[in-house]
């Protein structure tokens, strides 16, 4: 387990890089990149898995079944929807730069 | 086996490193399409590293639940039409919420505290017997610390509202919710059902864990995300979809706090601050505060006087329009919602390849809120091939608007509506507008002349320089292709 502090300091850090991430993107990204941040807290499924890994009464289990179900979803979900938008994406041949 | 978990700790750290870099690279449209990749690597190490985990039981429904989810999602994901892109984003995003909730469920539910606390026979809800019983059965489980069990149950209770909120949301944009849902005292409603909820946490937070308690709690956060959604309008679905992949992201956080995973904690914190800033800048886009959104009830006060616009729609044909802009030297293509209902960008993409060959010059003029994401439009031209150099943002284009001959304005209508700056009483009043009405011609393409999807008139469509040319998106660029093309035979 972590320590309470620790934890603190992983929050504070993790929510700036969160911020400095987004903070300079151009428009046209920001439907791909909200479909991406949607793929990424599908890691919940892991915790679901770790919850069902964990339950013993056949209540838990139900719902440890339902969270890992779901959270599936989402990290499969996430996965192929970005990367349908991504696939979209190709750069002119004329001028390769970003444009903000 | 000691180093075991060890390497399980290495591979969350793998991944968590891949997310960040992955979602970085996501922010560029160079190296975007790789971006989701590496988070794709990054979410498979960490998955097959929990499987290793040592003290795991249940690996078989672990297993099935992960095949079956992760086989429906990618079959429906496959198959969805590009437009119903953002009601896939907000139904995945409800489903990851519902986790957060579920794993939150699942923590409380095996830390009630068993014959300690008798629950009064007042108590409005009754557990069932059944889990009471098997309850008994179980042998007693490390309790969890103040922090972690106050964060569970925050976790938990935004999760719930992220699900069913995000549930609302997909249903509207699918269509199966067409009215907002609006009843007197609404708000008051709402705030009580939130209190009740955050209450009911206090008392799950403060050591009170009793399945009643912990029943109540769920039902009324997941309430509270429904109430919360039905009465906002169709067109703040982005802000609100955005907001719930925030809340979700948190939501992750906190379980991940509670479960002692850091991969977790990161990546969801990360997306937690990342989904916060990105609906602020939607929310900045449509001149609204996120207040706004969520409780202004749009279109609320317009049900007073109806605004009346002298003068007429003047209608075009298809022809003139064709040939209105071979002959013009500046010609940008304004797109919103309809062109992407009507599929039309193949279409209206081939008929400014036509005019470009020509020598015309073309631009795409994007609002930051234009469709139902921002960016909604971009990833459709993308789709046709528009290179992304011929499509410009709103504060870039407005300047040009005056030297421009001829906007093309297929299937957009509150973004280029001039009442925005104009009228105090719309209720659009205030909201950044692409400027096209300072173009020397516009022609707008549309179904027909009732009002767009925020229900609001549009004076664009009444100015002296403003041609209507009536028509489904993709039929309209059709004929204006083949007009265009009859012109040079």
């Amino acid at each position: 387990m972590i320590d309470g502090f620790v934890a603190l300091y992983i929050f504070m850090l993790a929510a700036f890089t969160g911020h400095e991430i987004i903070a300079r993107v151009p428009v046209i990204l920001h439907t791909p990149l909200m479909s991406g941040s949607n793929f990424v807290h599908g890691i919940v499924l892991v915790g679901a898995m770790i919850a069902l890994g964990h339950a013993s009464t056949p209540f838990e289990i139900g719902l440890g079944f339902v969270a890992v179900l779901l959270g599936a979803g989402n990290a499969a979900g996430g996965y192929v929807v970005t990367e349908r938008m991504l696939e979209m994406f190709k750069p002119s041949a004329g001028k390769p730069g970003d444009k903000a | 086996m000691s180093w075991l978990p060890t390497l399980v700790q290495a591979c969350y750290f793998l991944a968590a490193l891949l997310f960040i870099l992955g979602l970085k690279r996501m922010s560029s449209p160079r190296t975007a399409r790789g971006g989701i990749v590496w988070a794709g690597v990054g979410m498979l190490v960490a998955v097959l590293a929990t499987f290793a985990l040592p003290d795991m039981q249940n690996r078989g429904l672990i297993l099935a639940a992960v095949l079956i989810g992760v086989a429906a999602a990618w079959w429906s994901g496959r198959r969805v039409a590009m437009t119903a892109m953002p009601q896939m984003v907000a139904l995945y995003n409800g489903m990851g919420g519902g986790a957060a909730a579920g794993i939150g469920a699942a923590e409380l539910v095996a830390h009630v505290q068993r014959a300690t606390v008798a629950v009064p026979d007042t108590y409005p809800l009754r557990p069932e017997n059944w889990v009471t019983e098997a309850l008994h059965q179980v042998p007693a489980v490390a309790p969890l610390s103040p922090v972690a069990l106050g964060l569970g149950v925050l976790g938990a209770l935004i999760g719930a509202v992220s699900f069913s909120g995000s549930l609302v949301a997909f249903a509207k944009l699918q269509g199966w919710m067409d009215r907002r849902f609006v009843f007197p005292g609404q708000r008051v409603v709402n705030l009580l059902v939130l209190l009740l909820a955050v209450v009911h946490g206090v008392m799950l937070a403060a050591g009170h864990l009793e399945l009643p308690v912990i029943l109540a709690f769920f039902v009324l956060s997941l309430l509270f995300g429904l109430l919360m959604t039905l009465p906002i309008g169709g067109a703040d679905m982005p802000v609100v979809i955005s907001l719930y992949n925030a809340f979700t992201g948190l939501a992750v956080a906190f379980e991940g706090y509670v479960l002692g995973n850091e991969a977790m904690i990161i990546a969801g914190m990360v997306v937690g601050a990342a989904g916060t800033l990105l609906t602020q800048l939607m929310a900045k886009a449509m001149n609204r505060s996120l207040g706004n959104v969520l409780f202004g009830s749009f279109g609320a006060a317009a049900g007073g006087a109806a605004q009346e616009i002298a003068g007429a729609q003047k209608p075009i044909e298809a022809a003139d329009a064709a040939v209105m802009m071979a002959y013009a030297e500046r010609v940008a293509i304004v797109p919103g919602y309809g062109m992407a209902v009507a599929q039309a960008q193949h279409k209206v993409w081939e008929f400014a390849k036509l005019l470009i060959e020509r020598g015309v010059k073309v631009k795409f003029a994007i609002h930051p809120v234009a469709g139902r994401m921002p960016g909604h439009m971009n990833v459709l031209l993308a789709e046709a091939g528009v290179p992304y150099d011929l499509i410009e943002d709103m504060d870039d284009i407005n300047p040009e608007f005056p030297n421009t001959d001829v906007v093309l304005v297929i299937g957009a209508n509150d973004v280029v509506n001039p009442m925005a700056k104009t009228d105090p009483t719309s209720p659009i009043y205030g909201m950044p507008i692409l400027d096209v009405a300072a173009a020397k011609h516009v022609i707008v393409v549309k179904r027909g002349k009732g009002t767009g999807f925020a229900g609001i008139e549009n004076a664009l469509f009444y100015a002296d320089n403003t041609r209507m040319l009536y028509g489904d998106g993709q039929a309209a660029a059709g004929q204006l292709v083949s007009e265009l093309k009859a012109l040079d035979s």
